[in-house]
């Protein structure tokens, strides 16, 4: 008998990762079917969460939008905004001020430093390292004492806006941000150090989910997914927005694809931001002016913007009719097309690796959560009104089999 | 009379009563360390019992398709089988003539069966995470029973062929602590490593790997057996680093002021312990057979060996 064969008749045992379960904060489903505790086949189903985000955005209007696309996700609160105002500016054609470009920038890195500090966190986490969770998150204190100097808030910026900024930064304030991103650094090349020279950590993750070249290309993956195996794929370089084609900075590729890869690459691109940040601030000195243009009205027209948030690209599409509102407006997070490629990393590993790779990617499903309606003849759809109908008259038939028992 | 002395010993001191509340507070030791390396704050004194006591009144699910019996047997035999040991072990402590012959022997294997009841929970869980938690446990006892043992050997070759646990104190106490030869210092660190994989703390946790298999045996247990379950884990942790104490480290002594060095040794066990912990992250159960079957009994076998050699 051959071995596959041998292996057919074994029997498959599901173990269920969600839709609770302490090694993600969201619920999600996903269903590996093991052999002893080899990963044969995986499933999922996410869809707990649906928001109707889309929905509500085209009942606001232009200028509402940004608060409310902002919650779409805690962590990467920045990356939405921006890319929708970047849609919106596509579609108007409007034109930045430089000096917004660079207040821009400066946000959408420190959410980058902030949101890559927390997942190294969690990646330890994850791998029983609890001192490594604690320490990443307290170093990721300062990134959003930073924030809260500049924007006022630690999350949900409220920063971006048609046309421009909301927030300037005072000219008087940048030393002592630069003193805080300067302190910042020991501190990261000690988190480098425990998770890059620790050979336990080696041992688990290197190897370990590795993500092709060829299957980056076929799920579409995105962002620090990506550039792990070797994809040099950076919208903040192929289409640049804000200031990211001003300042000098690079694009961080490692070639491996596993798990240590996508750690190594968010650990050095924690550096680029510092230094992104770095050469922002050193430029808003020189750089005075406006903050933001008056936008009079949004013409008719189709409009897309993109941004590259922490976990990879943010995409926006934006209809205007040349009413106040969108009317369609269409949001893509970047797990949506990363979380398809556990089909090809935990295929084969262990529950204890698949673990750890469905958290290498960094998702968030709750960004990711969408619905379709489809268009189908001779099925009645129902309504939020439909429902409330059904349920008044299932009361009334209670009630009223109720009061024929009396 | 000596019946009832035998049940006083068993329930009161220094079985039962007296290991549990020195467990209670082990434990917030471990809680309040881990805590000050990770910069927070940690629990307040009283934590551990107060969770022990809200635990003892929360309902006890038992789920469907289970097996009642070994369900609830499991966490008693834990319990049971730590106060033995803490019981033989601080008798020997305080009077060390007064053994029998092989208690040493008894003591490692009674050793064994906290895991033997972490397996068993698992398994009448039924329940596929907590199966695999029960499997991996299975796999944690095989790799590291082995070294274990190789190591307790080392002692017994070097303090005289001796297996009754009052005259490997009586010889250290003569000849100084076993951990004093290349042989015993070597056995000692063995033994430290597998200590660690017993108390299956990180890195050697992956039976329970919170993030993994959410808990792993425990995942079923609520109530009252789930506070039995935690307070002999705690237990284990008091005992344990004591029985180290006594094989390689010249015995835990209650006289003067060498009671204070006993106490002093055995935290800076229990420190070695929760650094360990709080430095690594969790190996996967094969790297952790493969680690404790390959250099780890190397080195046992070599302190055999070296101990055989007089060195």
């Amino acid at each position: 008998m051959s071995d596959e064969n041998k292996n057919s008749k074994k029997e498959r045992t599901v173990i269920p990762i969600g839709p609770y379960h302490p090694l993600q904060e969201e619920p999600e489903y996903f269903q590996l079917h093991v052999e002893g505790e080899i990963v044969k086949k995986i499933e999922w189903r996410t869809s707990y969460n649906h928001r109707g985000i889309e929905k509500l955005s085209q009942s606001m209007s232009y200028d509402q939008v940004p608060y409310l696309v902002e919650r779409i996700c805690g962590i990467c609160s920045t990356s939405h905004p921006l890319s929708y105002v970047n849609a919106v500016e596509d579609l108007a054609e409007i034109e930045v001020p430089v000096r917004a470009k660079y207040i821009r920038t400066i946000i959408a890195e420190l959410e980058r430093l902030h949101s890559h500090l927390l997942w190294v966190g969690l990646a330890g986490h994850f791998l029983g390292f609890n001192t490594v969770w604690m320490w990443a998150w307290k170093y990721r204190e300062p990134v959003l004492e930073i924030m809260e100097a500049v924007t006022g808030n630690r999350q949900n910026y409220a920063m971006m806006k048609i046309g421009g900024i909301r927030r300037d930064i005072d000219n008087e304030d940048i030393p002592s941000i630069k003193k805080m991103l300067d302190d910042l650094k020991p501190k990261v090349d000690l988190l480098r150090g425990a998770v890059m020279d620790d050979p336990i950590i080696h041992a688990r993750t290197k190897g370990i989910g590795v993500l092709t070249p060829e299957d980056v290309h076929n799920y579409g993956a995105l962002g620090p997914t990506a550039r792990a195996s070797g994809i040099k794929d950076d919208i903040r370089r192929d289409y640049p927005y804000a200031a990211y084609d001003i300042i000098d900075w690079d694009v961080i590729v490692e070639e491996e694809g596993d798990v240590f890869a996508k750690a190594v690459v968010r650990i050095k691109e924690m550096y680029e931001s510092i230094s992104m940040i770095h050469q922002c601030l050193d430029a808003l000195k020189k750089e005075n002016g406006e903050i933001e243009t008056t936008v009079k009205e949004i013409p008719p027209g189709d409009g897309i913007g993109q941004a590259e948030a922490p976990r990879g690209e943010v995409f926006h599409f934006v209809r205007s009719d040349g009413t106040n509102r969108p009317v369609r407006h269409k949001v893509r997070a970047p797990s949506f097309c990363n979380v398809p490629t556990f089909e090809v990393t935990t295929v084969g590993e262990t529950i204890s690796d698949a673990a750890i790779i469905l958290a290498a990617v960094d998702p968030c499903y709750c960004c990711t959560e969408r619905m379709a309606v489809i268009n189908s003849e001779g099925e009645k759809s129902l309504t939020g009104d439909d429902l409330i109908k059904m349920s008044q008259q299932k009361t009334e038939r209670m009630r009223k089999s109720k009061k024929e028992n009396k | 009379m000596e019946t009832l002395k035998s049940i006083l010993y068993f329930i009161v001191f220094p079985g039962f009563l007296f290991t549990a509340i020195a467990g209670i507070l082990v434990s917030w030791i471990d809680r309040k360390v881990t805590a000050l390396v990770q910069w927070r704050v940690g629990p307040p004194f009283m934590q551990p019992l107060y969770d022990f006591v809200k635990l003892l009144g929360k309902e006890t699910i038992i789920p469907r398709g289970s097996s009642k019996f070994t369900f609830l047997l499991s966490p008693v035999l834990s319990l049971t089988s730590i106060t033995i040991v803490s019981t033989m072990l601080w008798h020997t402590f305080i009077m060390p003539s007064k053994g029998f012959v092989g208690d040493l022997i008894v003591i490692v294997y009674l050793l064994v069966m906290p895991s033997i009841a972490i397996i068993l929970a698992g398994f009448s869980s039924a329940n596929p995470l907590s199966s695999i938690g029960a499997s991996r446990e299975m796999k944690l006892l095989l790799s590291y029973e082995l070294p274990f043992i190789i190591s307790v050997l080392v002692a017994v070759i070097n303090s005289g062929n001796e297996i009754l646990m009052g005259n490997i104190l009586m010889f250290q106490n003569n000849n100084g602590a076993i951990a004093g030869s290349l042989s015993g210092i070597l056995a000692f660190v063995v033994a430290i490593l597998c200590m660690q994989a017993k108390l299956a703390l990180v890195p050697f946790d992956a039976p329970e790997a919170e993030t993994e298999i959410t808990g792993g045996p425990f995942i079923e247990y609520s109530g009252t057996p789930l506070a039995i379950f935690k307070l002999s884990r705690w237990m284990l942790l008091f005992v344990l680093p004591l029985f180290l104490v006594g094989v390689f480290w010249g015995g835990f002594r209650i006289e003067g002021i060498d009671l204070l060095w006993s106490v002093l040794k055995y935290v800076a066990l229990l420190v070695v312990i929760i650094l360990i912990k709080n430095t690594a992250p969790r190996f996967r159960i094969d790297q952790v057979l493969k680690l404790f079957w390959g250099p780890i009994t190397f080195l046992a076998i070599l302190a055999v060996i070296l101990a055989y050699l007089g060195v």
